[in-house]
């Protein structure tokens, strides 16, 4: 492929893009023959419920025009499937989510929320929660105006997702934030802007997942002024492929800065380990390590204690092929043919090249703060952002190194 | 319809005997009384709403906005019991106190029709409301049992005569008539029971339901009580339902959001706090954002000074700072309040159509601001 082809792959994907838009992509779901009734009941039983109650609710298309929430501990809600008990808050006029529990020792199985205006499930603070069986769905496809989060816990304490579907968020599908003990396995995130996201999470296990079709597939954050920075996560075992669609995030959200194309991301996130997936396909790069700085950060607002720097990082065992062939926008673009020529494409690792000097002891990083990668043929490019994108360079041979593995996440929920 | 022809009939019956209704305040301890009659707090003969004996009704130095609704806010306590006083935080009521708010509009030229006025609404009484130019919407009740608080919502009937325990909520649509003329639809929204907790649980760790509106900041303000001009916390205490406060001079006091004497950062800060605080504070439902509004969080970038969202979504605006000092067209704050979306706008509850003149205050507030974000900012 020379440049020119190059250009005319990026002017397609441009077109495409254009014309999701301008048709809106596939029909919301027609709620012609849905239930309306039965709304008011559930909201009664969400408010009638007691500690060890099961919410049964019956297969069908039941629709919504308010949010429904749960505040009381040991509730479970069940579904007969994620296919076949339908929440449609496709008329909802109030309410930021369409389901919010504010409870421990929840469970919520087998069901679909669909097309709410805000998030889909929010569980905000909690102990002992099991997401299992849900598919979180705006069902016009990726759309800026969709809801913002899919399957949304945040500030939980021993967390399981798992044989869950996220599709169309215009943030993350499913994001977990600012909590600890966590397992997200054998779940489907696709076209959303992050397929799964991790955030000041202390602890978390991501396994077995499949996330395509996102602008970012599977993501590692720590923001800045929250209660909680976040470390230790381990993503294996995962499909992560082809995750190109265009970044339709609402400007200003962290995530609005992904480039399209971007398989694992790291943004200033500590000990990672990143081993055994499958990762392919993902224009930009198959896995971005990044800081804080290279998200649109202002030096005033950030805590004074705040780390932005990625450190402990260890990328092993992963099966790459593809991707790095066509990076999103011209920087990227620019920096790919200074790296890998125009018909070559990025190394496996993108690296924005940011490090905190102060930690360096005589001249090095010390061993458990390094950015390791010892996974074969991979490479690694420092895209020097330090210095405004200079002297982009590969340095695969001097982040050639491995750390010790993270332990496990011990979740009893989780136990096989 | 049978029942409500029934109503009619009863209050028409009653009506005819002549003078007004009574009714005795009660508090209840169990269960979910289905009438809001049954707390006896106020009687209604679709004529005339008037409070009963003992139930005081007070305002706020600046409320929570509601759709331009107009609200009656009343305590009653029982006999031999009273609330002690606390200096930031809501007064310790009693086990036996109950709280309530009716939400109600003046009416416009036709029925669905309500109208947008700032001032107070006609037929406003001390002791109750006229209902001849307004519509009574719903009542919230609060009640503090043995069990902590509860909230019920009640809304009333076509006749308002009664309202019903609708513990699942309501979505009414009115159309809202500006002084101007100017119509806009109002989808009304009665919480639900749970949604209740959504404001009320401040703490969203313990979860606990509480007031917000009866704290000492926000209610030390006088009131016309028709025989005459009190500050409503003397006024508490006079009733028997305040168990001493200090001195005025000593007692906070949140600016009124409308008063041009007071400043402009006061009264900013004051419409943060009663509308914003309830969620946004450090450990409240949205502590999960990094964005605190409660009256006493420290300037900052937890204050939303030149801080990034966290998880704002739509509700960003394609804005990059909470606060952009100097430039409330590009501060997140400002676009929260003016969008109607309810996937983006702010409050997440409790407002279907936008503040004006709140997003004019926040919006002058943010101007004025000379802080910098910084060499990216």
């Amino acid at each position: 492929m020379n440049t020119h082809h190059a250009m005319w792959a990026l002017a397609g994907f441009s077109l495409a893009g254009m014309a999701l838009t301008g048709c809106g992509g596939p029909a919301e779901r027609d709620l012609a023959s849905a239930d309306r009734d039965y709304q008011s009941q559930l909201i009664e039983q969400l408010i009638d419920a007691q500690p060890g109650d099961v919410i049964e609710i019956p297969e069908g298309v039941f629709a919504f025009d308010r949010s429904l929430s749960l505040t009381v501990d040991g509730v479970t809600i069940r579904g007969q499937g994620a296919d076949r008990t339908i929440l449609s808050f496709q008329d909802q006029a109030q309410g930021a989510e369409g389901l919010l529990v504010t409870a421990s020792d929840f469970t919520i199985e087998n069901l679909a929320i669909e097309d709410t205006v805000g998030d889909g499930l929010k569980v905000n603070e909690g102990e002992n929660i099991i997401i299992r069986g849900v598919r979180v769905e705006w069902t016009n496809g990726p759309d800026t105006n969709n809801g913002a989060y899919g399957i949304y816990p945040v500030q939980t304490t021993n967390v399981l997702v798992e044989n869950s579907i996220a599709i169309g968020a215009a943030d993350a599908g499913i994001y977990v934030g600012q909590s600890r003990n966590v397992v997200v396995r054998r779940n489907r995130a696709e076209r959303n802007v992050a397929g799964i996201e991790i955030e000041n999470t202390i602890g978390a296990d991501v396994y077995e997942n499949v996330a395509t079709e996102n602008t970012g597939g599977i993501l590692v954050f720590n923001m800045p002024n929250l209660p909680q920075p976040g470390y230790w996560t381990r993503v294996y075992n995962n499909h992560v492929f082809a995750n190109n669609t265009g970044n339709f995030g609402h400007e200003g959200t962290p995530v609005a800065s992904i480039p399209a194309g971007s398989g694992i991301v790291v943004n200033s996130n500590d000990q990672v380990e990143i081993f055994d997936n499958q990762i392919a396909d993902n224009r930009t790069a198959n896995i971005i390590i990044s800081s804080l700085h290279s998200t649109g950060y202002s030096d005033y607002a950030v805590q004074e204690d705040f780390d932005p720097y990625p450190e402990g990082i260890h990328i092993h065992g992963n099966a790459f092929s593809g991707g790095g062939n066509n990076p999103d926008g011209l920087d990227l673009q620019g920096l790919k043919l200074v790296v890998a020529g125009p018909l070559g494409r990025m190394p496996d690792v993108l690296w924005d090249g940011y490090y905190d000097a102060e930690k360096m002891v005589d001249g090095e990083m010390p061993a458990e703060l390094r950015i390791c990668l010892d996974n074969g043929e991979a490479g690694l490019v420092n895209a020097d952002g330090p210095n405004s994108y200079a002297n982009p360079s590969v340095v695969t041979d001097e982040h050639q190194c491995s750390l010790p593995p993270l332990p496990a996440v011990d979740l009893p929920l989780a136990a096989e | 319809m049978i029942m409500r022809f029934g109503l009619i009939a009863l209050s028409l019956l009653l009506a005819a005997c002549g003078g007004p209704r009574t009714a005795t305040p009660s508090f209840i301890a169990e269960g979910n009384p289905p009438l809001l009659s049954d707390w006896g707090m106020m009687v209604s003969d679709g004529a005339s709403l008037t409070l009963s004996e003992g139930v005081l009704p007070y305002d706020l130095n600046t409320p929570l906005f509601s759709d331009y609704a107009h609200k009656q806010r009343t305590i009653w306590m029982p006999e031999g019991v009273s609330a002690e006083y606390r200096e930031g935080d809501v007064l310790d009521f009693p086990v036996g106190t109950v709280i309530t708010k009716t939400f109600y509009y003046p009416r416009g030229e036709t029925p669905g029709e309500v109208l947008q006025t700032t001032s107070r609404a006609p037929g406003w009484r001390p002791d109750g409301l006229d209902l001849a130019d307004i519509h009574l919407v719903e009542t919230r009740v609060l009640v503090h049992r043995e069990t902590g608080w509860l909230a019920l919502p009640y809304v009333w009937n076509d006749a308002q005569t009664d309202a019903e325990l609708r513990r699942a909520g309501d979505l009414q649509h009115f159309t809202l008539v500006s002084e101007d003329g100017e119509r806009q639809a109002l989808p009304y929204a009665v919480p639900n029971a749970n949604q209740c907790a959504g404001c009320h649980a401040i703490n969203n760790t313990t979860r606990q339901i509480q007031p917000i509106g009866p704290a000492a900041r926000h209610i030390n303000r006088d009131y016309d009580y028709g025989t005459g001009t009190q500050n409503q916390l003397i006024a508490l205490v006079n009733a028997g339902y305040l168990d001493g406060h200090p001195d005025l001079a000593d007692t906070p006091q949140a600016a009124v959001y409308t008063d041009p004497d007071a400043p402009l950062n006061d009264r900013a800060r004051s419409y943060l706090d009663i509308n914003c605080a309830h969620c946004h504070n450090p450990v409240g439902p949205a502590d999960t954002s990094g964005l605190h509004l409660n009256a006493d969080a420290p300037e900052g970038p937890n204050l939303g000074l030149c801080k990034l969202p966290i998880a704002a979504g739509g509700g960003t605006g394609g804005r990059r700072f909470g606060i952009q000092p100097g430039h409330p067209e590009e501060s997140i704050l400002v676009y929260r309040l003016e969008i109607n979306d309810p996937g983006s706008m702010m409050p997440e509850l409790g407002r279907s159509v936008r503040h004006e003149e709140g997003i004019a205050l926040i919006t002058d507030w943010i101007a004025r601001m000379e802080t910098q974000c910084g060499s990216d900012g």
